[in-house]
């Protein structure tokens, strides 16, 4: 049984936040070893490039937007919450920050298409 | 009411110290009956080696906190009727990131132990020549209101993730009551305060996953008042000279 304590919003998005994060983590390394390629001349830079055509690789692109978008979103309410002399609504904020994240996603996606 | 009309609750309630088993007990679901009735009429009734705690039946001592149906909640408050699933089980068990003594009593000590250690008795600071007039309307007074009525029940200790990482972590209820008093403009002891809450189990290791602000009975959001100690430790850092 899921405890009470964690079926919050505030758990929620701290939760996503932290996965977002560690998502990015991840990718970061990856994306400097991808461009750390061109070292070794615009060649080696374009058949990297010509991997990152693959629709899985697409879709962890999307994913990697979602997770950036969705970071950024969470990590300013959470600096809203302890610098701005405001209460906040943390269902409807919450929820704000998700769809803003999503958005991002879905704006990337149909550009990417 | 005749006892064979009645609707029967199925009551789930936790027996032994750390290491235990759920024990389930018949009771009869009653018109407004809160859940501390439900576990007065077992141990009164059924079984009188059940242990458990309670004071004032009305909200205000902070003694009858379990975890009623998965959340901490002052029992003496809590109708039977608001949190009973469909089928009449109720599911008790002692608080959560509490050394469990008996049955659903459990361990306070640590838990005041570091209101103590977040500095959370009044100072009065150096002697005045008089009272020193506080307004109650002032905005200055009104921010030492917004936690004051915390009753010490461990609801928000019980719910805290960050408790349940960090033994050594004040708590929200602790650090409720260092802000509220950072805020009582008749204290004169923030220095020691702020220091006292500015280590790695004070208010930094708080992630504001807001569990404390939701589930806090007073209606209370100590959440909020971990940010202000936040914001207050950060401003005297700014301010100090080398």
């Amino acid at each position: 049984m899921i405890r009470a304590s964690h079926k919050q919003p505030g758990f929620l998005a701290a939760l996503l936040h932290r996965l977002a994060g560690i998502a990015l983590a991840v990718f970061l390394p990856i994306h400097f070893l991808a461009l750390a390629t061109a070292l070794n001349g615009a060649d080696a830079l374009d058949s990297f490039l010509k991997a990152t055509a693959h629709p899985l690789l697409k879709f962890s692109e999307g994913a990697i937007v979602v997770a950036l978008a969705l970071h950024m979103a969470l990590g300013l309410r959470v600096l809203a919450v302890e610098f701005l002399p405001l209460r906040e609504r943390t269902r409807v904020v919450v929820s704000l920050c998700l769809a803003a994240g999503f958005a991002v996603g879905l704006l990337f996606l149909l550009n990417a298409g | 009411m005749a006892e064979g009309s009645e609707a029967m609750l199925s009551v789930e309630v936790w027996r032994g110290t750390e290491a235990g088993a759920f024990q389930t007990f018949r009771v009869p679901q009653r018109a407004h009956q809160t859940i501390l009735d439900v576990v007065t009429e077992i141990q009164r009734d059924l079984d009188a080696t059940l242990s458990y705690r309670f004071a004032c039946r009305v909200g205000m001592c902070g003694s009858c906190a379990m975890v009623v149906n998965g959340r901490p909640r002052w029992t003496c408050r809590t109708r039977v009727s608001e949190v009973v699933s469909p089928d009449g089980a109720l599911r008790l068990e002692p608080l959560r990131n509490f050394t469990v003594v008996k049955d659903l009593a459990v361990e306070m000590t640590t838990f005041f132990d570091k209101w103590r250690d977040a500095k959370g008795s009044f100072d009065p600071g150096d002697a005045r020549a008089d009272f020193h007039v506080v307004p109650p309307a002032s905005t200055e007074r009104q921010a030492a209101d917004a936690g004051i009525e915390c009753i010490g029940c461990g609801v928000c200790y019980s719910a805290c993730d960050v408790v349940a990482w960090d033994k050594d972590y004040l708590g929200p209820a602790a650090l409720n009551r260092a802000w509220t008093l950072v805020n009582d403009v008749r204290d004169g002891g923030n220095d020691a305060r702020i220091a006292a809450v500015s280590g790695s189990a004070g208010c930094h290791a708080c992630h504001a996953h807001m569990n404390c602000t939701e589930f806090c009975p007073r209606g209370i959001a100590p959440t909020y008042s971990i940010a202000g100690l936040k914001r207050a430790m950060m401003t005297r850092a700014l301010r100090r000279r080398p």
